[in-house]
Order: C-alpha cells, then sequence, then structure tokens
C-alpha cells in the first residue's frame, strides 16, 4: 500500500466502526466545559447509555471547544444537530432517551442558528466539532495527515513554501509577519540542522486560543509542524506549551504518541526519506518566554531571557542554528492551505490579511467563548452579532485587543474591518486573538493599570528600560487611579513610556507601554478626572489622598 | 561555520569607516574614536545589550540598536548621538538611580564607578522621577569580599566573567522584573559557595560598589579589569 | 543697584555645604557687595523673610519641621538652588528610607542608647515616612550636585545667578 492508501484505509476501517450509530452525543472535553465538569457529564452519559441499551446505537463521544464556553458543559445531538447548553451529569439519562425517541430536550436546547455560528468561518477550528482529540483516527477520517503525505510524496520543499507565501498567510501569534518569507529565510539559511518551533506560550490575560486548539485538535498541529518542517529541511521539532495547560499538554503528547505509531512522525515517514520528530518542552510559568528569543534560551536549559535581535532565529536560532519558530494557530492553518491550496485560503480574508483569525471573547460580553472569522469581519460583527452585545443591556466602551501589547479600541471604530493594518492603525495590534469587551462600568485607568501590572510582573528584568521603567509606570498609574497624581505625574508617564516603547531589548516593554498609550488616546478625558477632579467617572478607582497612603 | 569575515565600509555620524563583517558597530565605533557610551558591555565578556545606554539609531531599521552587540553591514549608516538618543541614555541613568539606592557619598566606588561617571557623561544631575527605596540585602558572608545588592546594576558582568572566563559560573540571576537580583549558587550566602574560587573577577568587573573588597573604605576601590584585555588579545592572537 | 536678597538654610545635612560655601574663602568678598545675606545659619535671623530673590538649599527634606519651612521657603523665594547630594539626593539621610522610620528610631534611642532608653516624643520633629530630595516636595530652580559641591562650583552658581545667567551644572556628579 502507498502512504496514502494507509490513510484511507485507516479513515475507512473507522467509518465502517461507526456504522452500527445512528445518532451520536457529541461532549466537549476542551477545557472550558471540563472546568464545569463535562468529563463527569460523559461518563454519565455512558453510563446512562449502556444502563438503556442505547449504546448500540448511540455514540457518545468527547470532541474539541464548541465555541460557547461560558454556556457549558455544552453537547451537540446527532444527526439532528441541537446544540445543548449547561448540561449536568443528572440529564444524561433524559438526553439518551431523548436521542432514542428523536426528540430533542428542549429545556436545554441552545437557539438553533444563532449568529454566534452563523457567522463563523472556520478554518483552524473546522474538526472542533467533528473530531475526538484524543483519536488519531478520528483526524484521519476528516482528511487529517493527507496534506503531509501528498506534500512528502509528490511535492518538492519549494512547492510547500511556494504555496504558503502565495496563500498570505500570516503570524498568527501577533506580529503578523508573512510566514512564507519566514520559512523560506530558514529554508535559505545555510546548515543542515535546522529546528521547528511552536509557540504555543499562550499567556496573554483573557486569552486561550492556542489552548483550544490544542486541545480539540492537537493533530493539527503536528501535521503543520512536519509541512513546515519538510518545507525548510528540518529533522527535530518542538513544542513549547504552557505548563499551565496540562489538558492541552496530555493530548499533546497522546497525538505525538499515535502519529509515531502510524508511521506519520519520526522515522521515514510515509515510508519516505523525510524524517522529523517532535518533543514537548514545558514552560514555567513566564510571559516573556513567548518571545522568540526567550523562549529559544529556554528550551536550551537557560534562564527565559530575551537577546538582541538581529540575529534573528531564522538565522541563528535554538543551538544557534537557523530555526523556524511559529505560533499555534499559524501552524494550524498550514494543512488546510496544503491540502486545498494556495487560491483557495487567499480569497478568504482581506488584501492584506488573508484567511481566518481565532478569537477569545471576554470580558463583558454575552457569548463569552471561542470564535473564528474571516479577516476583514467589523469589530461590530464580532462583538454584537456573534458575541451577542453587552450583558444586562450596558453600553459599550471599548475593546481590548492584543493583551498587554495591545491597546483599547473605542466605539467609533466599531464599524473598522479586522486586520493587521487597520488594527495598529488605531492604536492597537491582532495581537495572538484576546478580545476583551468593556463597558461603562470598566475604568480606562483601571484597565491601563491592570495590563501594567502583569508587564511589571512578567518582566524578566534584563533590560533597564523594561526592568525599572514598568514598576514606575505601574506607580504613576496607581497614583493617578487613587486621585493623588498631578498634570506634571501625568507628562512624566507619557515621557516614560515613550522611552520604555523606544529602547527596551524586546516586545514585552516595547510594547508594554500600548495599554497606557491608547486609553491616553481616546479616553483621556478619564485620566483628566482622576488627576483633576479627584473622581473615577466609572466609579471603578477608590479615591486615596497622600497621607493615607504614607501613613 | 559562518561565513569568513568580510571587509566592509559604512558610516559612523557621517564618517566613512571600514570594518569588518564579524565587528560590532561599538567595536567599529571605537576603533575610529567614535565614543559610544556603555555600561554593561566590557570587552571580553559577551555582550547582551541589557542596559540600553549604547542604543544607536541605523538608517532603515524602525527600532534602535544596541551598539555592542549588533554586527555591522555593508553600508550601514548609523547615528550614535542624537537629542533624542541623549534623552533616553540620562532616562536610563536615572532608571538605575532610582531602582537602587546609590549613595555616591559613602560608597567604596566614588570616584571609581561606571553609573556615577554615566550620570556625570548623560548630565543627569537630579531625578526627574521617584525613587523607589527597595530593601536590599548586603552579603558580606565571604571572607575577601562584600556583595551589596543597594548598588547593583543588573549589567550581569559578574555571571559573565564567572561563567565565560573563570568558568565557575556562581552568580546568576534570579527573580524578575524589578526584584531581578544577581547570586551566587542556587541563592546562597556567598562566603558558603561551593563553586567560588575566590578569583576576585566579579569584583574587578563590576562597574559600580556593588561587589567590593573588604575593608576598603569610601571612595578606595578601584577597579581592575587589564585581566580582561590580555584575554581577549590571546583569544584573537588564536583566532 | 538693588541688591540680590540671599538666604541660605539647613535641612537634614551635615553643613558640609555650608563649610564647602565658606571655602570659597576671599571669594566672598567678591559677592559680598552684590548680595544681602538675609538668612542663615551664618547670621542671625530667625523668622525666613520675604521676598526673598535666591535661597540656597542644603540637606534633604526628613522631618515634618523641613517640609513646614521648605514650602514656606518656595513661597517666599523666587529661586531655589539645591546644594549637594542630600538637597538633589536626599543622599546620606535618604539611607534611611528602606527600612522605615521605626527601625531608625528604635536603632538610636533604643538598641544603641545607654540610658534613658525612649524615642523622644517632644521637641525633636516628627520624621517623615521617607527623608526626600527637595524637589520631590517644592519646586527647584537649580541642581548643584556634589557632596559637598566645591567651593569653585559654588563661586560659578552664585556669579551666574547674580549675573542673571543660568548655570550649566550638566558636568556635576554626585559624591
Amino acid at each position: 500500500m502507498t502512504p496514502e492508501e494507509q490513510l484511507l484505509h485507516i479513515a475507512e476501517e473507522h467509518r465502517a466502526a461507526q456504522q452500527s450509530f445512528t445518532g451520536s452525543l457529541k461532549v466537549c472535553v476542551a477545557a472550558g466545559c471540563v472546568s464545569c465538569q463535562s468529563d463527569q457529564l460523559k461518563k454519565a452519559l455512558d453510563a446512562a447509555a449502556k444502563k438503556s441499551g442505547a449504546d448500540k446505537t448511540c455514540k457518545i463521544k468527547g470532541v474539541g471547544c464548541l465555541g460557547l464556553c461560558a454556556q457549558g458543559p455544552l453537547v451537540i445531538s446527532e444527526p439532528d444537530g441541537t446544540l445543548y447548553h449547561h448540561v449536568q451529569p443528572a440529564d444524561a439519562e433524559e438526553l439518551i432517551a431523548a436521542i432514542s425517541a428523536r426528540k430533542p430536550v428542549e429545556r436545554l436546547a441552545a437557539p438553533a442558528n444563532q449568529p454566534f455560528y452563523t457567522r463563523q468561518k472556520r478554518i483552524v477550528t473546522e474538526n472542533f466539532d467533528r473530531i475526538d482529540p484524543e483519536k488519531i483516527e478520528d483526524y484521519i477520517a476528516v482528511g487529517g495527515y493527507g496534506a503531509l503525505i501528498g506534500a512528502i510524496t509528490t511535492r518538492t520543499p519549494a512547492e510547500i513554501i511556494e504555496e504558503i507565501v502565495k496563500a498570505g498567510l500570516r503570524g498568527r501569534g501577533g506580529g503578523g509577519y508573512p510566514t512564507g518569507l519566514k520559512w523560506s529565510t530558514v529554508a535559505k539559511a545555510p546548515g543542515a540542522e535546522k529546528y521547528v518551533i511552536c509557540n504555543a506560550d499562550e499567556g496573554d490575560p483573557g486569552a486561550f486560543m492556542d489552548r483550544s486548539v490544542l486541545e480539540s485538535d492537537p493533530h493539527r498541529i503536528l501535521e503543520g509542524m512536519a509541512l513546515a518542517a519538510f518545507a525548510i529541511g528540518a529533522q527535530r521539532g518542538y513544542v513549547y506549551a504552557r505548563a499551565e495547560y496540562p489538558l492541552a499538554i496530555k493530548r499533546l503528547k497522546l497525538a505525538i504518541g499515535q502519529a509515531e505509531k502510524r508511521g506519520l512522525l519520526g522515522r521515514d515517514i510515509g515510508g519516505t526519506s523525510f524524517s522529523f520528530t517532535i518533543e514537548i518542552r514545558l514552560g514555567a510559568g513566564a510571559f516573556v518566554c513567548g518571545e522568540e528569543t526567550a523562549l529559544i534560551a529556554s528550551i536550551e536549559g537557560g534562564r527565559g531571557s530575551p537577546r538582541p535581535r538581529p540575529p534573528y532565529p531564522a538565522e541563528k536560532g535554538l543551538w544557534g542554528k537557523p530555526t523556524l519558530i511559529n505560533n499555534v494557530e499559524t501552524f494550524a492553518n498550514v494543512s488546510a492551505i496544503i491540502r486545498n491550496g494556495s487560491e483557495w485560503y487567499s480569497a478568504i480574508g482581506t488584501e492584506k490579511s488573508r484567511g481566518t483569525k481565532v478569537f477569545a471573547l471576554a470580558g463583558r460580553i454575552n457569548n463569552t467563548g471561542l470564535i473564528e472569522v474571516a479577516m476583514g469581519i467589523t469589530l461590530r460583527e464580532i462583538i454584537f452579532d456573534i458575541g451577542g452585545g453587552i450583558p444586562e443591556g450596558r453600553k459599550f466602551k471599548a475593546v481590548q485587543t492584543g493583551g498587554p501589547s495591545g491597546g483599547c479600541i473605542p466605539e467609533q471604530f466599531l464599524d473598522m474591518e479586522v486586520e493587521y493594518e487597520s488594527l495598529a492603525k488605531v492604536g492597537s495590534i491582532m495581537g495572538s486573538g484576546g478580545m476583551i469587551v468593556m463597558d461603562e462600568t470598566s475604568c480606562m485607568v483601571d484597565v491601563a493599570k491592570f495590563f501594567m501590572e502583569f508587564c511589571k510582573s512578567e518582566s524578566c528584568g534584563k533590560c533597564v528600560p523594561c526592568r525599572v521603567g514598568t514598576a514606575q509606570m505601574y506607580d504613576l498609574l496607581c497614583k493617578i487611579s487613587e486621585g493623588r497624581a498631578t498634570r506634571d505625574d501625568l507628562a512624566l508617564l507619557e515621557d516614560l513610556c515613550d522611552m520604555v516603547k523606544h529602547t527596551s531589548l524586546c516586545g514585552l516593554g516595547q510594547t508594554a507601554p500600548n495599554p497606557v498609550l491608547s486609553t491616553l488616546r481616546f479616553f483621556r478625558d478619564e485620566y483628566l478626572a482622576h488627576i483633576d477632579e479627584k473622581r473615577c467617572p466609572a466609579g471603578v478607582c477608590k479615591m486615596r489622598t497622600a497621607m493615607e497612603v504614607h501613613a | 561555520m559562518s561565513a569568513p569575515a568580510r571587509v566592509i565600509t559604512l558610516h559612523i555620524d557621517d564618517r566613512e569607516v571600514g570594518a569588518h563583517t564579524d565587528q560590532t558597530i561599538l567595536d567599529v565605533a571605537r576603533e575610529n574614536g567614535i565614543f559610544i557610551p556603555t555600561l554593561c558591555h566590557l570587552k571580553g565578556l559577551t555582550p547582551i545589550g541589557a542596559c540600553r545606554i549604547c542604543l544607536v539609531e541605523v538608517a532603515g531599521f524602525n527600532k534602535l540598536l544596541p551598539a555592542c552587540a549588533t554586527k555591522v553591514t555593508d553600508g550601514m549608516r548609523v547615528v550614535t548621538h542624537s537629542e533624542r538618543l541623549d534623552r533616553y541614555r540620562r532616562r536610563v541613568v536615572e532608571f538605575l538611580f532610582a531602582s537602587g539606592n546609590h549613595v555616591c557619598s559613602v560608597c567604596v566606588s566614588n570616584n571609581n564607578c561606571e553609573l556615577q561617571s554615566m550620570a556625570q557623561l548623560t548630565g543627569m544631575t537630579h531625578l526627574t522621577m521617584p525613587y523607589r527605596y527597595p530593601r536590599l540585602r548586603v552579603d558580606a558572608s565571604h571572607e575577601r569580599f562584600v556583595q551589596d545588592d543597594n548598588r547593583c546594576i543588573l549589567c550581569q558582568r559578574c555571571v559573565r566573567v564567572c561563567d565565560e572566563i573563570e568558568g565557575a559560573h556562581t552568580w546568576d540571576v534570579m527573580g524578575r522584573g524589578i526584584e531581578a537580583r544577581v547570586i551566587t549558587d542556587l541563592n546562597e550566602p556567598w562566603g558558603e559557595s561551593s563553586t567560588c574560587t575566590s578569583c576576585g573577577k566579579c569584583v574587578h568587573v563590576c562597574p559600580t560598589g556593588a561587589l567590593s573588597i573588604k575593608g576598603t573604605a569610601a571612595a578606595e576601590m578601584k577597579k581592575k579589569t587589564h585581566f580582561l584585555a590580555q584575554y581577549w588579545t590571546l583569544k584573537e592572537d588564536r583566532s | 543697584m538693588n541688591k540680590v536678597r540671599l538666604a541660605t538654610v539647613w535641612l537634614d545635612g551635615c553643613s558640609g555645604c555650608h563649610m564647602s560655601f565658606l571655602d570659597m574663602d576671599e571669594r566672598i568678598l567678591q559677592i559680598a557687595p552684590k548680595i544681602d545675606l538675609v538668612y542663615s545659619p551664618l547670621v542671625d535671623h530667625k523668622e525666613f523673610p520675604e521676598n526673598v530673590d535666591v535661597t540656597i538649599v542644603e540637606g534633604a527634606v526628613s522631618s515634618e519641621e523641613d517640609l513646614e519651612k521648605i514650602k514656606k521657603i518656595r513661597s517666599r523665594t523666587k529661586l531655589i538652588v539645591a546644594l549637594g547630594d542630600c538637597a538633589v539626593t536626599s543622599n546620606v539621610p535618604g539611607m534611611r528610607n528602606p527600612m522605615g522610620t521605626k527601625a531608625v528610631l528604635e536603632r538610636a534611642y533604643l538598641e544603641n542608647a545607654q540610658e534613658n532608653r525612649h524615642i523622644p516624643n517632644q521637641v525633636i520633629p516628627p520624621l517623615l515616612k521617607t527623608s526626600r530630595p527637595v524637589h520631590d516636595v517644592v519646586k527647584v530652580d537649580v541642581f548643584v550636585p556634589g557632596c559637598p559641591p566645591n567651593a569653585d562650583t559654588i563661586f560659578y552658581v552664585l556669579n551666574e545667578l547674580l549675573e542673571g545667567r543660568e548655570p550649566d551644572l550638566g558636568h556635576l556628579k554626585f559624591g
């Protein structure tokens, strides 16, 4: 059998095994739903199915993130497609009875055809509701590893890079650097030993895109990395994942083992001369290790602190060798591009930002959860259509994108199309995909203070501007929020923002002032209210006198 | 193997200078008598670009680059002094004074201190931001040397010299951000260090009074870094 | 010609800056005709006067008395010169800042006291939580670092100010 035939065979076998099932209940087993006991729910469903004998006809299946995280545990019933929300283990018998009777349980059903689902465009998350993340056969059955086997048996590395270049894919970790260009730089770099690293050190407050992808479709990342390795000529790869994601790590480990067993990773993949192994490295809870040079230092066993670039990792990376580092979501796009072609991909999105973007919706929004949308969608569509708007009839104030490196976008830009350039133009960044919505009860000084406190505690301390600057700026923000600051303090804050932004060693420090700068740009009046009138317009900050502080 | 060094020309402050591609901007500037201030850098130790004092403007880069850690390229145009760079350098010095407890008048390194000189050089006559007054440790457990965190600027010269030249790696950095400190071994008292060879190189590369020899009074501690120059010449001769 | 009304004050410092002032020696005679020394530890005035042109401040702001004094001085002075490291950086008085006032008072009046061990609560003005540079509390116009600034520097500063010029002090160093 050719490697391709082998894949088809696995898929066929798997499909045959499912033939006896006339229906299924798909339970979300990603972290959001597991945290409200979807694992217990799945056990209860298994037990109930067994008890009633429905286990012969109804498949109880764990699947990836179903998106509406705040309404979990979520269950999809097939073939009717009903989405159940807030399902408890106690509901198990009722659900099993319902699927046998082919009559949905009305009280648990979420509204059908919600904009939350209909307005999304799914590439990265296409398998989330289709496959069991712990079964490689499920992934193969939906066409998984087909792109890899096709590439290594019939195409050249240059062709693969060309495809990624033409697709217009850009780095999804936040920077938006053209992925194809990065790949070709590493491919061209001299040296036989090269590395592929998947940056899974997601650390922005409010962001859980990468975690969801790793938990819901881990093989997709492995396939993307293997394609990259083939394209650039690497034999070894690392996934640098934060240790705070135990479920993602567990599934990734499982996936690597399964792929090796099936000959889809390891030596002579698919019987070709292409070999590629992947190891997992765990981050020890340092946000700065998301910065590529710090990440490399950490993999090498050193202290996770960044070093000056150039030289870039593409030239001198892990162990001094040319290294390709891409984010989880970037790799998650790769197999779809190779499978469907760059033309298909580049038709999605806008001219400069192709494809889709996964966002984690959080904050004051009705549909807290994970979404994937085509680039070019407006913020209003994301927040009000897909996100369901602001709870309790409150008024929208701003949306924070890009985490501690990003900015707050006010109402006047709600109709702006979401793409790398437009977000940068209004003082924010695409970032990795965290989207925190704020309403009138959020104080923008407080928001800026929150992110500065984050940067201050996550600064590695290597370079002076970030080490001391973030602490000084945080103190100034405290002073402002407590009504103890003067206009001189504000001027100093702005001056320090400029200095830290332009002199810090790595991205952490260079972008740490962004939340301050963007809130100052659009909400200066709120700062002035704290300073001149000793008043917090949103009623969040507690005013304190100097006497109270110094007592 | 990296490609062999080539001879190139570049512009530093409108002067055309010749250089090798394996040199840094700082190397070339110094060779040509162009002064770029430095603090964490010390010739003979791996540059880390941490203090940001030596940042320069390079045409075509929207970011400022550390002269100590950036290799020259053909046709590069470098600006080493501008109103903006001066302002940033002064701010760096202010940050260092604000984040430690630097009391020059009573310091062993008074008049022999690179931080003190840098304040003078950048015209930093007073702080325009609050002092932090952190409570820091003084470790006098070593029989010959003293470590005073109040005067440490985290340049990591001690860490590097101990690792790269002495080969002991007694020093390292612990903690993050404003809490970062240099420590001996696993944050054990220096005097109890099982790796320290008491060679004193760390003391002599320390730009401030953070590391000093016991028994030296205010203004008595003069640092001698000639051993690095010898090491450097040896290394250059070999290559 | 109207003489410049000059004052010098001594907050929390060691008086070294005033000694350095006196070290101008005979050059004081060059300055004397141009000034009226209206208030100083060197002369016997009890109350800080109104309408002072220049006040030279030695020492950090460490006690409530210092704070009150410097605020009054600021309100009555056109131009304040922070003279010496204590005034500019809080210097040695500021060395207590990381420890807090309680620790230093206990050290001085309890641990190291031979007799009559108690922390005084009369006569001695209460300490501020931290000893602060003068410009942390009021606006300062001229900064003259040095511990102490030498007589040449002080002479230069005074001369420039008397000539109506802003002294160029960027080259001075701490310590």
